[in-house]
């Protein structure tokens, strides 16, 4: 297959294909830090993840076509009001579904999964109800566009670059906030236990419902990232759902880090089988691939707390 | 708690026969043959709930891949209904006659080994059984033995259930893919696309519903029910009494995956065909709010809940078709938060107090409104043990 | 259902009608509706048809994931029936329909078919989208012997005495296609891309052998599962392989992520360096795709919204006037709206309702007042039509660019192609 070819094609090719993984690295860590931050510091399951980002994905569209009619001269720098919208939207949305339904269930994980899934349900018609059944186009700015020229024949996509720089800017911000603030020692102290936490004075109603806002949030701004990269529909959220919660769970619970080397070796794996192989083969050896190392490993790749 | 002695206590025996006597004989003369065979399809989501009422009720095993086994079991059936309506005689227009038609479209010209032998009944009728029985103990061997539960379990199921479905739609040489495997008429030569065909059906699922209820019955009135309670609540106690916890769990894995491949075969023989779209993930997370809604400890809940949800859905869809995802969505919430012991635990709370004393054999059971609480990542709370003798 | 009247009766009705008839129609010529003719002669069979009303079914999907795709249809089929009623109904009859959700769930559409044909008796169903629908639906109308009329484009492969196919089988869109962009575009080399599942998989094994029959190369096929966002991977290997024409047959959400990767990539369709052509894309995805991503393909279709005859443009008048002025139509859009036409045509000729007769009333029947001009109905059931292929427009129109003279055939089982 590569006998045809130059040296230099060659490399360029491969340097392509390095970037593309790599841009798959930062879509599903983009995706898997929210659900990671809610399942991994709370044990809570959270199926309706997917509809969080879909809502942060039609904030966005409404903030193009608010820039278009009404600020069309701002209308290339709309997409950063559109992330930060989206991060508020969503984050007040999953502190009322905290507030309203997920305090309750803190002790039952396999609750937690059925309210959650029955909210997707929800959540999926409000959007077709309110919004359409048909998809959205979400307009980028004209900067976000195309490609980006590195060397001659090297090209890489603006909008990978975009999700790249996004994903480490919010891990980085997400790291000093866990382990370097206040409030996250909160909540690692919460999670740890929750009886001392409390007995030492720290609202861990408080910091519970702030941890889950905190990951819907992030899923809001995953998903306004993605507008990019894919489609805005009433049930678009299911696509990305169980990729997402195999990276979690490959990664271990309660590890942050883990997440993202779970996201980094799947997204390598995904990308150089599909490269290879066909792209349905490469998805189901890369699903077989994770299922069979879980089952060797069940606590993740990192875990850091002991599982039952 | 009930005597372990007898296998169907009063109490139980009324329920039971109450429930005989709504589907053998108030359904078929209640409604016509469309909506009978509509209720037997329902019956066929009830083998499913059944299976998880054990499974994840008493087990605290939550499966969310159950639809993997329905399938399995389905698309056994089919494979032998599809065989017989592809006779060289009725396939003679297709480029290669004597094979099913979606082979015939993928250009496949004879048919792999593993189709030849559902030529036979007994093999299917083996197969139907065996094979997700087979599938489910690689899975609960490889999972419990290493101890993998909870919610670590249900998330692999899921992904069981995506890769299932992936390999389905891909191969459609050999599964008709998305399509599925349709228009399946006869089964030894009896048409079973007649009315008559279906109501013959609607008792045949009757019959195995009810002998999979005694069997679950059994299960649960016997030692091996009461150790799978205990290791639902406290699996290391159960450990260190020196029993092999990882043995019981994929026993009844096993079992309630044998109860859904039943049910996906039934399925098969009354709508006709079978398809990947009941084996993925939605489906399967579908019939497990079929059991909650029942009563996840409830074994005649499971089937009342899986009518019961089916029958709105229906009916909603027919004339609010927005209506019912809000409702359905609001079911699952509602059933997790308001009642989690389901329709059950709502008559264990109201009705059962308010029944004649002669009704309850034994000791008055203990309904408690409020689940227990539990220490982190363990499996779903529930009422108090004793409650757990309870239809 | 109302019982036939004695037979004295009926034909003393009858001859009383035409006699009533005869002058009427030739006082005022042609348009003018004369006393329907009675239940009894038009409905033998039992279906829901009274004197002044007949019924019939729309099955689509109102909710789920193909609820995006199929609400069209659902616009097209009641548009095409009010503009019946309003021109006097079938046999002198105002059509009635009953709609049922099927929900984006196979069993959901068969379930719901029985229900429209055994419950409610309804003389035709307009219906479905994809082909797993149809296939689980189509047992159900053989058995009970009723009559659907399919508006999507598909793999062929089938001829059912109880559907008439409105959308273009595999051949009519692809071969003519083929030839086209290897004539007008001197392609020499293709990368085949397409959805996991029958249609594209079929399409492209169509387009596969009419390339090779060609002496051209096919460089790479490649499928990804229904549902598939990532598809960097796929568009490095096109670099790679540097194909004149990329012909993609991706569907649903995949569409989306697809196009605008393939423009992130820096691969402008305009310059058609590679050359986009495909077969799965209508305005209606192009509002989720965003005209701006998929400006500068090209498409093979029966039908563009941007049409220029006159059929069309009344069409799209009343199209917008019922459902907004916002809305796109889209291939299957308008082979939907053919469908209540082509039923009205098969029953007038027949005289009569039953599925039978209109079966055999259909082949031959003509349609000139079709948005995409003209179509004639098939032996095989579907329909003669043109190919036509388009370029779209950062507007998310399509720009016609070709158009076969003559009507292509449909051959839903070609030789050589299998």
């Amino acid at each position: 297959m590569f006998s045809e070819y130059s040296g230099s094609e060659l490399v360029s090719i491969f340097a392509m294909q390095g970037f593309a993984g790599l841009i798959l690295f930062a879509v599903l860590v983009l995706m898997a830090l929210g659900l990671a931050i809610i399942f991994g510091q709370m044990g809570v399951i959270n199926m309706a993840h997917g509809e969080f980002m879909i809502l942060g994905a039609y904030i966005t569209y409404f903030t193009s076509m608010l820039f278009a009619s009404q600020f069309p001269d701002l209308f290339a720098g709309y997409f950063f009001v559109a992330m930060a919208l989206a991060f508020v939207a969503t984050f007040a949305l999953g502190t009322l579904v905290e507030w309203s339904m997920i305090r309750f269930l803190y002790r039952r994980p396999l609750d937690t999964l059925l309210a959650t899934w029955g909210l997707s349900l929800i959540l999926q018609q409000f959007y077709r109800s309110v919004f359409g059944a048909r998809e959205v186009g979400v307009t980028i700015p004209e900067w976000m566009m195309g490609s980006y020229a590195i060397t001659d024949t090297i090209e890489i996509p603006i909008n990978g670059i975009f999700v790249m720089i996004l994903t480490l800017v919010i891990a980085t911000w997400l790291y000093f906030l866990m382990y370097r603030s206040n409030w996250g020692k909160q909540v690692r102290a919460v999670v740890q236990n929750r009886p001392m936490a409390a007995a030492v004075g720290i609202n861990t109603e408080k910091v519970d419902r702030l941890t889950f806002g905190l990951g819907c949030g992030i899923a809001g701004v995953a998903g306004s990232a993605f507008t990019m990269i894919g489609s805005t529909g009433p049930t678009s959220g299911q696509l990305y759902i169980v990729d997402t919660f195999l990276v979690v769970v490959f990664g271990g619970a309660g590890s942050l880090l883990g997440t993202i080397v779970s996201a980094f070796g799947i997204s390598q794996a995904q990308s150089t089988m599909e490269f290879f192989l066909s792209g349905s083969m490469a998805k189901v050896l890369t699903l077989l691939t994770v299922v069979g190392v879980l089952m060797l490993r069940p606590q993740g790749l990192l875990a850091l707390k002991i599982r039952k | 708690m009930n005597s372990s002695n007898t296998l169907l206590p009063r109490r139980d025996w009324i329920g039971f026969a109450l429930l005989a006597v709504l589907l053998i004989i108030v359904l078929p003369l209640a409604l016509d043959a469309f909506r009978l065979n509509l209720a037997g399809k329902y019956l066929t989501y009830a083998f499913v709930a059944l299976g998880l009422v054990l499974c994840w009720g008493y087990g605290g095993v939550l499966s969310l891949g159950q639809g993997v086994f329905f399938g399995l079991g389905g698309y056994c059936m089919a494979m032998f209904l599809k065989l017989e309506s592809s006779d060289p005689e009725s396939t003679r227009i297709q480029s290669t006659p004597g094979i099913p038609d979606f082979m015939d479209w993928n250009q496949i010209t004879e048919l792999p080994w593993w189709w030849e032998l559902f030529y036979s009944l007994p093999f299917t009728l083996l197969a139907v059984v065996l094979i997700p029985v087979l599938f489910a103990w690689v899975i609960g061997v490889a999972m419990f033995k290493r101890r993998v539960g909870g919610v670590y379990f249900a998330i692999i199921t899921q992904a069981i259930a995506a890769i299932l479905t992936i390999l389905i739609i891909g191969q459609q040489g050999y599964t008709g893919g998305v399509n599925g495997i349709t228009d399946l008429r006869t089964l030894m030569g009896w048409d079973i696309r007649t009315d008559a065909a279906k109501q013959a059906l609607y008792f045949v699922c009757v019959a195995l519903l009810f002998l999979c209820l005694l069997v679950a019955q059994f299960v649960r009135n016997n030692k091996v029910g009461r150790l799978l309670v205990a290791i639902r609540e406290r699996e290391d106690r159960v450990r260190f009494s020196g029993y092999d916890v990882a043995n019981f769990k994929v026993f009844v894995f096993c079992l309630a995956a044998a109860f859904s491949a039943i049910g996906g075969a039934m399925f098969t023989l009354q709508v006709g065909f079978m398809s990947p779209s009941f084996v993925g993930i939605v489906p399967s997370i579908e019939m497990v709010i079929f059991c909650a809604v029942g009563g996840r400890l409830s074994l005649l809940g499971a089937v009342y809940g899986a009518l019961l949800v089916n029958w709105t859905k229906t009916t909603f869809s027919e004339s609010f078709p927005e209506l019912w995802l809000f409702a359905m969505g609001g079911l699952f919430i509602a059933v997790v938060l308001a009642f989690p012991n389901g329709l059950a635990g709502l008559f264990q709370q109201h009705i059962a107090p308010r029944l004649p004393n002669w009704y309850r054999s034994g000791p008055p059971t203990v309904a408690s409104a409020a689940p227990a609480p539990q220490p982190p990542l363990a499996e779903p709370s529930k009422p108090t043990a004793s409650n757990a003798g309870t239809l | 259902m109302k019982h036939p009247p004695p037979p004295l009766d009926r034909r003393r009705r009858r001859l009383t009608g035409w006699l009533a008839a005869l002058p009427l129609s030739l006082a005022l010529g042609q348009g003018v509706v004369a006393a329907p003719p009675p239940t009894a002669e038009v409905n033998s069979t039992g279906l829901a048809v009274t004197d002044d009303s007949v019924t019939v079914g729309i099955l689509h999907s109102v909710t789920g994931t193909m609820a995006i795709s199929e609400t069209g249809s659902v616009q097209a089929e009641k548009l095409a029936i009010d503009q019946i009623n309003a021109m006097g109904g079938v046999l002198g009859r105002k059509i009635d329909y009953i709609q049922e959700d099927g929900a984006s769930d196979w069993p959901t559409f068969a379930e719901k078919a029985k229900k429209l044909l055994v419950n409610d008796k309804v003389a035709a169903v307009f219906g479905c989208w994809t082909s797993a629908s149809r296939k689980a639906v189509l047992p159900v109308f053989e058995q009970y012997n009723g009559m659907l009329y399919y508006p999507t484009f598909y793999e062929g492969l089938e001829q059912s005495p109880n559907v008439i196919y409105t959308g273009q089988e595999a051949t009519q869109q692809i071969i003519a296609g083929i030839d086209w962009v290897v004539r007008e575009k001197g392609a020499k080399t293709f990368y085949l891309l397409g959805s996991d599942y029958i249609w594209p998989r079929t399409s492209n094994k169509i387009a596969r052998k009419h390339i090779e029959k060609l002496g051209l190369k096919v460089v790479g096929e490649e499928y990804y599962p229904l549902g598939h966002t990532q598809f960097n991977s796929v568009i490095n290997k096109i670099k790679l392989r540097k194909p004149d024409v990329i012909y993609a047959i991706v569907v649903g959400g995949s569409n989306v992520a697809f196009y605008k990767q393939l423009k992130a990539a820096g691969i402008d369709m305009t310059k058609e360096n590679p050359l986009v052509l495909t077969i799965s894309v209508t305005e209606d995805e192009i509002l989720g795709i965003g005209g701006e991503n998929i400006v500068g393909a090209y498409a093979a279709m029966k039908y563009f919204q941007s049409l220029d005859n006159a059929n069309n443009a009344a069409f799209v008048k009343a199209f917008k006037a019922k459902w907004g002025d916002d809305i796109v139509i889209g291939d299957v859009t308008q082979a939907a709206y053919l469908g209540p036409w082509l039923w009205k045509a098969a029953v007038e000729k027949a005289g009569s309702f039953d599925v039978d007769k209109v079966r055999e009333a259909s082949p031959g029947i003509e349609l000139t007042t079709a948005p995409e001009g003209y179509v004639r109905v098939h032996e095989n059931h579907h329909l003669w039509s043109k190919t036509r292929i388009g370029r779209a427009k950062r507007d998310g129109q399509y720009e016609l660019v070709f158009e076969t003279e003559e009507l292509m055939e449909p051959d839903p089982f070609p030789e050589g192609y299998q």
